[in-house]
């Protein structure tokens, strides 16, 4: 935590607190019926994505899922395009034709959330393919759900990976729950993180909701695929505060294991302490605080005020070239 | 130059090997497409190892180096992925999938991912991959490793599909599928492969979107596909032998994008038509290619269009039973009599 630069601290809050403002805020636009489609929400979750993207640039590639929101804010995507995007308005992110799910901007590193659980881990095996081929020092970041754990596209790209020591970390998001089935129930293994030992890579089991100990992995992680040295599984404990989709009744868990959560909540638990250090202040929080919520409030402004795109777009964006 | 002959098979490697010289960004992934070749086990005996299951990427490791022709392990979905990724950070990778029936345990990868991902980005990204793989009946394989299926992937936007039937068309095709920024599913029948035909040394790239007329003929217009050219050529020879009946052999050679105008334009000259099809035939290449004739171009023609297919079935194991799935140029020759009314 002592060698965290006082800019990198002030990031992390800064994008941690934009996330969270962004799913508040897309809760609220879901429930009043301004959002098409449905939407799964990163509030809870925020110091994975944020302590992984913390060590990356442009240069480095993340994979994400369909709870990608927080990814996307954490590898630097525009939140006019998202917010946009989510209302599938022309200037989205993909001039809305992926929706929430499918958010992406390749010139940031972001190769898109993705609709199909599981579906990112050999992605992220080409794009460290990719580096590995070109000579780069490019790392990818592989985000997965405790749900993806239990796919067989995790297992063959974890493999992949190790056998050809691809720049990347796996990090799986273990939320407690795919969808509604708990991870107790569905998981064989003790933890996820034990997995790392059949595939002859470290496993590293981090509290998800504490950004510090999920920096540190990273940071020990990434350096390790930079090195050349291949992957590394990390597992993240949190919890998410929404449902696996909004709406979602939530019948499945109990008020005890979420008040449990939000006693940890990932942004009080910062605050508390970068305060008790002295770190940052309280002046410089409540203001990143404010802007956040500027920010978020400008996003829905601009996406509001955004044309659809024309009905032939549809048409568009196929292929590249189709005579 | 002319003149020179070499197999399906080496052509398919020359199309690789030329590309990989030209293009560092080209790779090749797959079972098996090394072999084993460099492995340090096998050190010293020899540089060759398989390279493929059939051999047609022999060679490639000892050029190119174990980092551009990757061995996988039986991982379909891990390395058609890869590729997916790869192709849409930089590289132009070259997926092999040993038999396209294997298509089951990655598809998502395919259908999900690869053909899908600049559509659902907006078009702010491309994946120029190439998807290798063998098709067809003919070597006693049976159910799991004998069919064609190209018009699974014929129907899903986002990616283009080539059926080479000849040595020549399968180089150039190779050339420009890998060149493609699009994902491109390149069928490759296993029975072709020791066909030998007449292959210019270079490079040279065929568009994808162009067929090919195998055979000029005024009766009747015979669209064949991939090793079914080759039966509806013969059927064609022995027509004109036996009753001088004049068949046009026309050789879509790309699926998606298919060359509706050649197509139609033969049927305006011909007023009939057959497709020759070794697929399945519910909503298959031959369906398609029937309607897009009925529905352009019913006026010229002269009788209802027939259709030479594979049944509805898995492809047998028994020689009596393949042997009796696969279309033949018997059957063709029926078909051309029914199309012209003869029978």
């Amino acid at each position: 935590m002592a060698e965290i630069s006082r800019d990198t601290l002030l990031w992390i809050y800064e994008r941690m607190r934009l996330i969270r403002c962004f799913e508040d805020k897309v809760a609220e636009l879901f429930a009043q019926g301004l959002l098409p489609g449905f939407v799964h929400l990163y509030a809870g979750e925020e110091a994975i994505a944020v302590g992984v993207c913390a060590h990356l640039t442009d240069r480095d590639y993340i994979t994400s899922t369909h709870r990608g929101h927080g990814h996307c804010i954490a590898k630097g995507v525009d939140i006019n395009a998202m917010m946009a995007e989510l209302f599938g308005k022309a200037t989205g992110a993909c001039k809305g034709k992926g929706g929430s799910m499918h958010i992406a901007d390749v010139s940031k590193g972001m190769l898109g959330a993705n609709g199909i659980v599981g579906g990112g881990g050999p992605l992220a095996c080409g794009s460290g393919l990719t580096a590995k081929v070109t000579g780069s020092d490019s790392v990818t970041a592989c985000f997965f759900g405790d749900g993806a754990a239990e796919q067989g596209t995790m297992h063959e790209a974890m493999n992949l990976a190790a056998i050809w020591k691809l720049p990347v970390i796996f990090v799986c998001e273990n939320n407690l729950y795919a969808e509604s089935t708990p991870w107790f129930y569905h998981c064989a293994a003790r933890d996820i993180a034990d997995r790392g030992v059949a595939y002859n890579m470290p496993g590293i089991l981090v509290d998800g909701t504490d950004v510090f100990a999920v920096y540190e992995a990273a940071g020990e992680a990434i350096a390790r695929a930079r090195r050349g040295e291949g992957p590394t599984l990390i597992e993240a404990r949190a919890f998410r505060y929404y449902g696996h989709f909004q709406g979602d009744p939530l019948t499945y868990r109990t008020p005890e294991e979420e008040e449990e959560y939000r006693r940890r909540d990932p942004l009080d638990q910062f605050r508390r302490r970068v305060l008790e250090r002295n770190l940052l202040t309280a002046d410089e929080l409540d203001a990143i605080d404010a802007r956040a919520r500027e920010a978020v409030e400008a996003a829905v402004r601009f996406a509001q005020a955004s044309p659809y795109p024309a009905p032939e777009e549809c048409l568009t964006d196929v292929y590249v070239k189709y005579p | 130059m002319a003149g020179r002959s070499m197999t399906f098979r080496e052509a398919i490697n020359e199309a690789i090997r030329l590309e990989m010289r030209r293009d560092p960004t080209v790779i090749i992934m797959g079972e098996d497409v090394a072999g084993g070749a460099r492995l340090p086990h096998v050190e010293g005996r020899g540089e060759e190892a398989w390279g493929g299951v059939l051999g047609v990427t022999k060679g490639l490791a000892k050029e190119f180096g174990r980092t551009r022709v990757l061995d996988t392990p039986i991982s379909e979905s891990a390395f058609i992925g890869a590729a997916v990724a790869a192709a849409a950070t930089g590289l132009r990778p070259i997926a092999e999938l040993m038999f396209v029936d294997f298509f089951g345990v990655c598809m998502d990868q395919i259908f999900n991912q690869g053909a899908k991902l600049r559509y659902m980005f907006g078009g702010k990204a491309k994946v120029p991959m190439v998807i290798r793989t063998m098709v067809g009946a003919g070597f006693r394989a049976a159910g799991q490793h004998s069919g064609c299926h190209y018009s699974v992937f014929t129907h899903m936007p986002g990616l283009k599909t080539v059926v080479p039937s000849t040595p020549y068309d399968a180089k150039g095709l190779l050339i420009s599928a890998i060149r493609d920024d699009d994902p491109v599913i390149f069928f490759e029948h296993k029975v072709l492969y020791d066909m030998e035909g007449e292959v210019p040394e270079g490079e040279y790239a065929i568009p994808l979107g162009q067929a090919d007329i195998k055979r000029e003929g005024r009766d009747v217009t015979v669209v064949a596909i991939g090793r079914m050219v080759h039966f509806a050529l013969e059927a064609a020879e022995r027509l004109a032998a036996g009753d001088g009946v004049s068949v046009e052999v026309v050789d879509p050679r790309t699926l998606s994008p298919l060359d509706e105008e050649t197509i139609i334009s033969s049927v305006k000259k011909t007023h009939r038509l057959v497709v020759v099809d070794e697929d399945n035939p519910r909503c298959s290449m031959a369906t398609d290619i029937v309607a897009l004739v009925t529905t352009r171009a019913i006026e010229y023609l002269d009788g209802p269009p027939q259709m030479v297919t594979a049944p509805h079935t898995v492809v047998p194991f028994s020689p009596v039973l393949e042997d009796y799935y696969i279309p033949s140029p018997e059957k063709i020759i029926q078909a051309v009599n029914t199309a012209l009314g003869r029978v």
